[in-house]
């Protein structure tokens, strides 16, 4: 019987080609599979999420209580990555959620460290009958494909990364049916 | 002999620019990363850096002429071209840019000019010496002629890196 392995991906999301040409690097080198995009709303956007008029709103990207979304957005870890050391930015960012802060430039022992964050991920789901489901469904692999999502954080604002910005600090609107995923997001800054 | 000789070549020009402070570890992350699958990876990412300080440095340069100075605009520029060079190791570049948010932050046109003008030097510098280096380490990407003249020691302006 052949061996299965669990396929992590990750999700790198940083407005840097360069960093991401070296963090796409660094992550097929650990034997992850990787998708690079340039902003929060494409990452959205990969995860199934469709940008619609409230979107552009501050009013969509508000953090709602909902079950649903909580839960989605709890399945996908998420690292947040900057080249600024600013304590008061990165606990804030822990405090909603992320599970870690890398210092760029990234290295390979930073990558390092997302692998028990991704098996916490993947075994979160087994426990949960819904996530099961969709384990089976998946097919790549008999196991599921835990994502992790690296994205980036602006310190600056310009007109492009508002709505990356907004997506990054505030929870995204539930109100439409798509993929779940399990993994991680990962942010950078 | 001569493939030899142009691997002494590169370790000695590159401990060389590790020990003049234009290269830091971070470069030798992205020379770790590079392996038989992946066998001109610094190239590319150095290639990379070069397109993008370039862009940078016009917008700058374009930025800084304005009767009304965006200095957030400024920050901006210099903060991404601080990501780029340490993200590749290029110490003194970013070293520079460091200095260059300081200024930026006083709001002082005139030290920002000055600061374009450090960073543009040593951007130049880092990026005749990466071109060295590189003409060394990956010789399929260039001809006999330049592998020799770079060994030898005159360097000249790489225009394309097709």
């Amino acid at each position: 019987m052949a061996a299965t392995e669990a396929q992590f991906h990750v999700l790198a999301v940083d407005d840097s080609l360069i960093d991401r040409k070296l963090i796409e690097r660094l992550l097929k080198t650990s034997s992850y599979q990787v998708t690079t995009v340039d902003s929060g709303s494409k990452a959205l956007e990969f995860l199934g999420w469709n940008e619609d008029e409230r979107a552009n709103s501050n009013e969509a990207f508000i953090s709602s209580k909902n079950e649903q979304e909580s839960s989605i957005l709890k399945n996908i870890p998420v690292v947040i990555m900057s080249s600024e050391n600013v304590p008061s930015r990165i606990n804030r960012c822990l405090e909603e959620g992320a599970e870690e802060f890398f210092l760029k430039p990234v290295r390979l022992s930073d990558v390092n460290k997302l692998k028990p964050h991704m098996m916490k991920a993947k075994s979160k789901d087994i426990q949960k009958p819904e996530k099961q489901e969709k384990q089976e469904n998946n097919e790549s692999t008999e196991e599921a494909s835990s994502e992790i999502q690296l994205q980036t954080q602006q310190s600056h604002q310009t007109a492009q990364s508002n709505n990356k910005r907004k997506s990054m600090d505030d929870g995204p609107t539930p109100d439409r049916t798509r993929p779940r995923y399990s993994g991680f997001t990962v942010m950078s800054n | 002999m001569e493939v030899d000789q142009l691997q002494r070549n590169f370790l000695e020009y590159t401990n060389l620019l590790f020990r003049e402070g234009f290269l830091d570890g971070q470069f030798s992350q992205l020379q770790l990363l590079q392996d038989e699958s992946n066998p001109d990876f610094v190239f590319e990412v150095v290639s990379l850096f070069f397109e993008d300080s370039e862009r940078l440095l016009n917008d700058l340069t374009i930025a800084l002429d304005q009767q009304n100075v965006d200095f957030k605009k400024i920050d901006a520029h210099v903060h991404q071209l601080k990501g780029s060079s340490s993200s590749i190791g290029a110490q003194r570049v970013k070293n520079t840019c460091i200095a260059f948010r300081d200024v930026c932050l006083e709001q002082n046109a005139e030290g920002c000019l000055r600061c374009l003008q450090q960073v543009k030097q040593e951007y130049l510098l880092v990026k005749t010496k990466l071109e060295a280096l590189l003409r060394v380490r990956v010789p399929h990407l260039f001809s006999l002629e330049q592998q020799i003249v770079a060994a030898g020691g005159a360097i000249p302006m790489l225009n394309d890196f097709c």
